[in-house]
């Protein structure tokens, strides 16, 4: 037994792990749905199709993976500088909140003018929800994972005050707003092929979707490519030697905080610009949640956290068909698929590491020999 | 390997999908609940039971979808529509805007909408007259009280609901104006229905102050005033559903709102070919509101008390009693 080599090679590590990972996560919803009475390859197959078989469904899935992206990235940029930011949902609610309020404005005069401020918007309010509890961490010393969790409560209770108040449809009874002016939605991603000669279905996957794929090569870029990304690195990994190196802890905790919320209340632009094309309250379902187990599936890293997005991304499409094509298997049982996902390949990685670490030596013994 | 493995799972998934398809039978009805959810004894379930009777009539499966969420009204209205479902039935206010969007990119599906009025070609709009069966039940709670303190207790605090809320007060000084009257909402948002544990806290604190019944319209949250009832020995007067079972002797009467009716009609119209885009009104005359009189609570109500509502419900019909109205109670767009 002492003969288990410490570290895999790359490939396997980086792409076999994740996927038995995954396949060990599914056997046991497989084992949960035949357990109800239900054909687990029947549920299995419909789930892909329901997430991949036709082109709506894979903007649907793409659509849901861009909130994925964004949360996701938000959680790893500010854990590199050693922080758990949970406040991703109330920081995202801001966000949508700060997108609403430059639409609302400019919209009628301006659309196009507006959408570039919604953008800003959302980032900026975003980051700006995330500033108080980051300053706190850095100057006071209030634990980052209580200040955030505390301000997602004030976030939702904020955002459902001016929803049935100030900013509450005319006429209306729900919590939602007006809806934006025409004009003013992102892209959706069928008007852009169409406009190259390709027809594709509608769906709600919009331009935000690239724009999350611009932010994941940003938040690689910052990381691995600049000077204030390294300093975030060496603090996160140790904030004394940071210090002693000559790093200002508290600056780089409060810049990537701020970026990180900056990043979830991006969310917004696509749910809410993207699609819903109205403020709804409570319009971020978790995704700010969500993107915990999306960067640490992603290993924290820009491209792993694109794919786990993507994977969250079919399991929400592709449970959601389940849920609608076989009655038996309700809502509540495609988040326990989601969470069995969750446990085994964010949380177990390494349950199945040592026997395909023996399995792996034993066959390049046998390559040597 | 794998790329094959993965090949023949979506062949499959092809083949049993088209399968699936081809044994859909004609008529595809849908039902779309609230926030609440299918079970929820009250609203949503006098939905559940309209279409189930619609079921047992015709034989003819329907599909049904519960909303976890307000956001998840228009997703769930699209994919249906996009199935080509035949009659998309939503009930529940919130969902106005969802509908309006869809059945406007949608125009060859029905849509029925049950408290909220769209004026579409493609859209039925069923509301009911609320305040009527309130009134009602306020006339009940004036003549049943010791203390000369009712409550009510609403859910989300929106037009809709101040609607009960007027009719009710109004039945009650109808019958007694000595009356002290004391109202409270579980919340704004739509999460004010699904939280009987404030609402439970609001019926205690009610009850506390003296009074002796407390009429809730607030979905399940209605729940946690029943229970609450139980525990202070006191009496609460149900909606929507007749819940006069959930806690026998408890429960005064329930002001019945027939959700049922509305879904079971749209259904079989819809099937028949009678169905109709536009606005339909279910108040006292047509049957859409009522109290509920059953064994559990025979003994709560005289005959004296009836003989006073029957009078009382013919004299709403013949417009002799107006029972006041809320404006905006079923607008949402």
């Amino acid at each position: 037994m002492s003969a288990v080599p410490a570290k895999l090679p790359g490939a396997v590590e980086a792409v076999l792990m994740p996927f038995l990972n995954i396949m060990v996560a599914l056997f046991v919803s497989g084992l949960v749905v035949w357990g109800l009475g239900e054909d687990p390859f029947f549920a299995l197959s419909l789930l892909i199709e329901g997430a991949f078989g036709y082109e709506e469904a894979i903007g649907y899935t793409f659509y849901y993976a861009t909130n994925f992206i964004f949360t996701g990235l938000a959680v790893s940029v500010a854990f590199h500088a050693g922080h758990f930011n949970i406040g991703g949902e109330g920081q995202a609610m801001l966000g949508g909140l700060g997108l609403t309020l430059a639409v609302l404005w400019l919209g009628d005069t301006a659309p196009v003018l507006s959408i570039f401020l919604a953008i800003i918007g959302a980032a900026v309010f975003g980051a700006a929800w995330a500033f108080i509890p980051a300053w706190l961490q850095a100057k006071r010393g209030s634990h980052i994972v209580i200040t955030t969790i505390m301000f997602n409560f004030i976030a939702s209770a904020f955002l459902a005050y001016l929803l049935v108040g100030p900013l509450q449809r005319p006429g209306g009874q729900m919590p939602e707003s007006s809806d934006f002016p025409d004009g003013t939605g992102l892209m959706q991603f069928h008007e852009v092929l169409e406009m190259v000669g390709i027809r594709f279905e509608q769906s709600p996957l919009n331009a935000s979707f690239l724009i999350a794929l611009m932010a994941a090569f940003g938040v690689w870029f910052l990381l691995t490519r600049t000077r204030f990304g390294y300093e975030m690195r060496v603090a996160g990994k140790n904030a004394h030697a940071a210090a002693f190196a000559g790093v200002s802890v508290s600056r780089v905790t409060i810049i990537a905080l701020m970026l990180s919320g900056a990043l979830a209340g991006m969310m917004g632009l696509n749910e809410l610009l993207g699609e819903q094309l109205r403020l709804i309250g409570n319009f971020t379902l978790g995704y700010g949640f969500v993107g915990i187990a999306v960067a640490f599936m992603g290993r924290n890293h820009p491209l792993g956290i694109v794919l786990a997005a993507v994977l969250f991304g079919v399991l929400y499409q592709g449970g959601a068909e389940l849920a609608f094509e076989m009655p038996n298997i309700t809502r509540d049982l495609i988040v326990v698929i989601q969470g069995l996902v969750i446990l085994f390949a964010g949380a177990m990685p390494h349950l199945l590491r040592k026997p395909v670490a023996l399995l792996y030596a034993r066959m390049a013994r046998k390559g040597a020999v | 390997m794998k790329y094959l493995f993965i090949k023949m799972l979506a062949l499959t998934a092809l083949l049993v999908g088209s399968t699936y398809a081809a044994t859909a039978q004609d008529f595809r009805p849908v039902l779309l609940y609230d926030i609440g959810g299918k079970f929820d004894k009250s609203f949503n379930e006098a939905a559940f039971r309209g279409a189930e009777r619609f079921n047992t009539d015709t034989g003819i499966e329907f599909r049904d979808f519960e909303p976890n969420s307000e956001t998840q009204y228009e997703q769930a209205l699209k994919r249906f529509a996009r199935r080509r479902a035949d009659l998309i039935v939503a009930v529940g206010v919130g969902y106005a805007v969802a509908v309006r969007n869809v059945a406007q990119r949608y125009p060859d599906v029905k849509f029925t909408v049950i408290d909220a009025v769209i004026d579409l070609p493609n859209v039925q709009s069923v509301t009911f007259k609320e305040n009527e069966g309130s009134f009602l039940v306020g006339m009940i709670a004036g003549m049943a009280t010791k203390s000369g303190k009712v409550g009510f207790i609403g859910g989300m605090d929106i037009p809709l609901i101040r609607r009960f809320q007027v009719g009710y007060d109004q039945g009650v000084r109808f019958v007694r104006d000595d009356i002290e009257f004391i109202e409270n909402y579980v919340g704004t948002t739509p999460s004010a229905w699904n939280d009987p544990i404030k609402a439970a806290e609001m019926a205690k604190s009610q009850y506390a102050r003296g009074v002796d019944i407390i009429f809730s319209a607030a979905g399940p949250s209605g729940l946690g005033v029943i229970n609450a009832a139980k525990d202070s020995n006191a009496l609460a007067i149900g909606v929507d559903s007749n819940q006069n079972h959930v806690q026998p002797g408890f429960v005064l009467t329930s002001m019945l709102k027939r959700v049922d009716l509305a879904v079971e009609q749209a259904m079989q119209q819809a099937k028949n070919g009678t169905w109709a885009p536009g606005h339909v009104v279910m108040g006292l005359p047509e049957g859409g509101v009522d109290y509920a009189l059953d064994e559990y609570n025979a003994s709560l109500i005289t005959d004296e008390m009836k003989q006073r509502l029957e009078e009382a419900r013919a004299k709403i019909i013949s417009g002799e009693i107006a029972v006041a109205d809320v404006e905006g109670s079923n607008e949402g767009h």
